[in-house]
């Protein structure tokens, strides 16, 4: 935006969004000066265009784009701007990629609060910064009351692979180890406790986190053997395992004793019928490696503080049906299975 | 999880399966109906089929309030959710038990219905209390276990003076549907499930007492052991079982001791009777209208009956006649005795209410166990 357009203040303690702010008028281009660009600000922001250019190294390009609708917006250890910062970095991720740049869209609510949307998008710029992500163009609309929750956000990124680095999802083969870094349910459930009609008191803040740096050391430790990287977000680590059984045409046995949950997450998925296995995370990440890659894979992820709590879960398995098995603490067996429609609390 | 844990120690439950495989007689076989849903769900999230000899079979029972609703009273829900004044609150599980003619609250919903999904009564108070000029009500289903809260949120309505919102009561009792299954086990001519004793559902004997079974111990000679949900509660319960048909006793014993005495809440059990009365008789799915085993509001709270706020007429619809629902909810077929299951109907796709209801028998096989099948198969 130029500097060349005569600023008059927001008044961003009790002033509201409203349709004039989406109208590609000037008091669009005031939102996006004091709100955006001066949370963002970078070099690449501030020219003022409608894209950004840059110079790519070599290697292969990784691209990946996700909309952000969660509610409540703000939660314990987090917002939806950390989350669409977090969530897009660690797509990126995946691929074993660097992630370099994000780009944000913003669907804004008429008469959202300028307190709300600031506190989202210095929460956003403060996740970029700390990742060494810059947000770097983006859009934004305003559409009328009742015709969205709030704010949405849609972040793109991109990133650089090493090209001789191919992780991907048809890539996991019978007897390799399934990894999982961390502890499960713990942003699912901090979102839960804070919807109106569920409110429960809990010290679980949710795991949002950029988990790029946790996996150039996965990477580092383990430049052969690593075949599968995912981060289990919506639909749990259950949704995750039986989107790469279907997608390697395996299965995988599960050990119930070996996934980490937290006490805190059981109780509150205990109290509402849920199972954590499906319960979203947002700072985690599953990896499938060749079993003699394991040990040395699940050392690399210790070391790091974001996968402190990493531990071996199981195994990818030959079966036909794809299904995920667990054998459950008691040493009897279950499937792991999809998610029909929403999990619910149960009845009684 | 403090008192959790406990009751989830693997070591134990083994020590536990070795007692059962140690007790069963192996020239007879035992067939145990555990009444409940909270059971079925048990037994197959923690895969405890696994840990009990081949001989000692369970059979899954009636117990899960959402499968037993007929197909009749989700109609009557989706005619009064179509009524432009009405607000209707239903717990989320009712959302997709299906209709007649491929219709659910699900749908209902989609095409333009006010259908909200609440966590408690108390929600369902909250919002007629926020809009006071929507008639809202309260899809009321379950058991003994939940109708206490419905008695209270409608001594709360009434406290409030609140005039927008009442109740589609669809509550129903335990003791008369065992009745059924005990007098009337055959259906349609095909035979009734072979039954030797019963696991007595937790946490409705904690509302009507582990007395409530006594005369089903005495009158039919079958054991009774009213159980908790935890899985070794379940696995101690079954041994339980065991053990008294060994010694030729019918009684009824409670394992779950740490919830459930032998005359219930009192205080539960009289703001039910103060509120709620017998119908005369309820449809069950499976079951056809059992005597005496349906609640409505008495008089005095009519202003908060929706069936007589708004006229609603009974509609009684016919199940899916492919549909195996009746006869796995009293235990005669099992849920891959179905010709629906896992082609037509699935989760997703769910034709019977068996299939909805993670407490549902159908739903707890295809979700926890279905890999057995595909085992037996390849072993046969």
């Amino acid at each position: 935006m130029s500097d060349r357009i005569r600023r008059r203040k927001l008044d961003l303690a009790h002033g509201r969004v409203d349709l004039s702010h989406g109208a590609g008028g000037r008091a669009m281009a005031h939102l996006i000066s004091e709100i955006f660009h001066a949370a963002f600000d970078n070099p690449m922001l501030r020219a003022g265009n409608d894209q950004a250019a840059f110079e790519v190294a070599a290697g292969r390009m990784v691209m990946t784009t996700d909309g952000y609708v969660v509610s409540p917006l703000f939660f314990p250890g987090g917002d939806i701007g950390s989350l669409a910062v977090h969530g897009t970095i660690n797509d990126v991720a995946m691929a074993g990629a660097r992630p370099l740049y994000l780009s944000a869209g913003f669907i804004i609510e008429e008469g959202f609060a300028f307190a709300d949307l600031k506190r989202i998008a210095d929460s956003m710029a403060a996740a970029s910064r700390a990742a060494g992500v810059p947000i770097v163009t983006g859009d934004t609309k305003v559409v009328e009351r009742r015709k969205a929750d709030g704010v949405f956000i849609t972040t793109t990124g991109v990133g650089i692979a090493p090209r001789d680095l191919v992780l991907s999802a048809e890539q996991a083969r019978p007897g390799d180890k399934v990894l999982l870094s961390g502890f499960i349910g713990d942003h699912g459930v901090a979102v839960m406790s804070q919807r109106q009609n569920l409110a429960f008191e809990t010290s679980i803040q949710s795991d949002s986190a950029a988990l790029h740096e946790l996996v150039a050391a996965m990477v580092a430790a383990v430049p052969q053997g690593l075949r599968v990287m995912r981060d289990p977000t919506r639909g749990g680590l259950a949704a995750t395992l039986n989107e790469l059984a279907q997608q390697s045409a395996v299965g995988f046995r599960l050990d119930e004793d070996a996934v980490p949950v937290r006490p805190e997450v059981a109780a509150a998925c205990e109290l509402l019928g849920l199972d954590p296995l499906y319960v979203a995370n947002e700072g985690k990440l599953v990896a499938v490696a060749a079993p003699e890659a394991a040990d040395a894979l699940l050392a690399a992820m210790r070391a790091h503080p974001l996968g402190r709590d990493a531990a071996i879960i199981g195994e990818v398995i030959d079966d036909d049906h794809h299904f995920v098995q667990m054998t459950t603490a008691f040493g009897g067996g279950r499937i792991v299975d999809w998610l029909a429609g929403e999990q619910l609390p149960r009845i009684c | 999880m403090k008192y959790v844990d406990e009751y989830r120690d693997g070591n134990v439950a083994r020590q536990i399966a070795a007692a059962i495989a140690q007790a069963a007689d192996p020239s007879r076989s035992y067939h145990f109906m555990e009444f409940c849903g909270g059971h079925t769900h048990a037994i197959s999230r923690y895969g405890l089929e696994d840990l009990l000899p081949p001989n000692v079979r369970m059979v899954h029972g009636p117990g899960c309030p959402v499968c037993v609703l007929p197909v009749g009273r989700i109609d009557m829900a989706i005619q009064l959710a179509q009524r432009p004044e009405v607000t209707l609150c239903t717990y989320g599980d009712l959302m997709r038990v299906p209709g007649s003619h491929g219709t659910s609250l699900l749908r209902a919903k989609a095409a333009g219905a006010d259908i909200r999904m609440v966590y408690s009564t108390l929600d369902a108070i909250a919002i007629a209390e926020a809009e006071p000029n929507r008639e809202v009500v309260f899809f009321a289903i379950g058991f003994e276990t939940t109708t206490p809260p419905t008695a209270l949120a409608i001594k709360l309505a009434a406290a409030k003076r609140l005039t927008n919102f009442s109740v589609f009561c669809n509550h129903v009792l335990t003791p008369p549907a065992i009745r059924g299954i005990l007098e009337h086990p055959d259906l349609d001519g095909q035979p009734g499930p072979r039954l030797d004793g019963f696991i007595g559902p937790a946490h409705v004997s904690a509302v009507i007492g582990a007395d409530a079974f006594a005369e089903f111990a005495r009158d039919f000679a079958k054991p009774v052991v009213v159980a908790g949900f935890e899985p070794l509660d379940v696995m101690q319960s079954i041994l339980m079982l065991v053990q008294q048909v060994n010694d030729g006793r019918h009684v009824v014993e409670n394992q779950y001791i740490r919830a459930v005495t032998p005359g219930g809440n009192r205080i539960a059990q009289a703001e039910v009777a103060a509120i709620f009365e017998l119908r005369d008789s309820f449809e069950w799915r499976g079951f056809g209208r059992v005597p005496a085993s349906g609640l409505r509001l008495r008089e005095a709270y009519a202003a908060f009956d929706a069936e007589r706020r708004f006229a609603m007429a009974e509609i009684s619809a016919a199940d899916n006649p492919a549909c195996d629902c009746g006869a796995i909810l009293r235990g005669i077929k099992r849920p891959t005795d179905c010709k629906l299951f896992g082609t037509l109907c699935t989760p997703e796709t769910p034709m019977g209410s068996c299939m909805v209801s993670s407490e549902g028998a159908c739903a707890a096989h295809w979700t926890y166990g279905r890999f057995r099948d595909h085992a037996r198969r390849a072993v046969a």
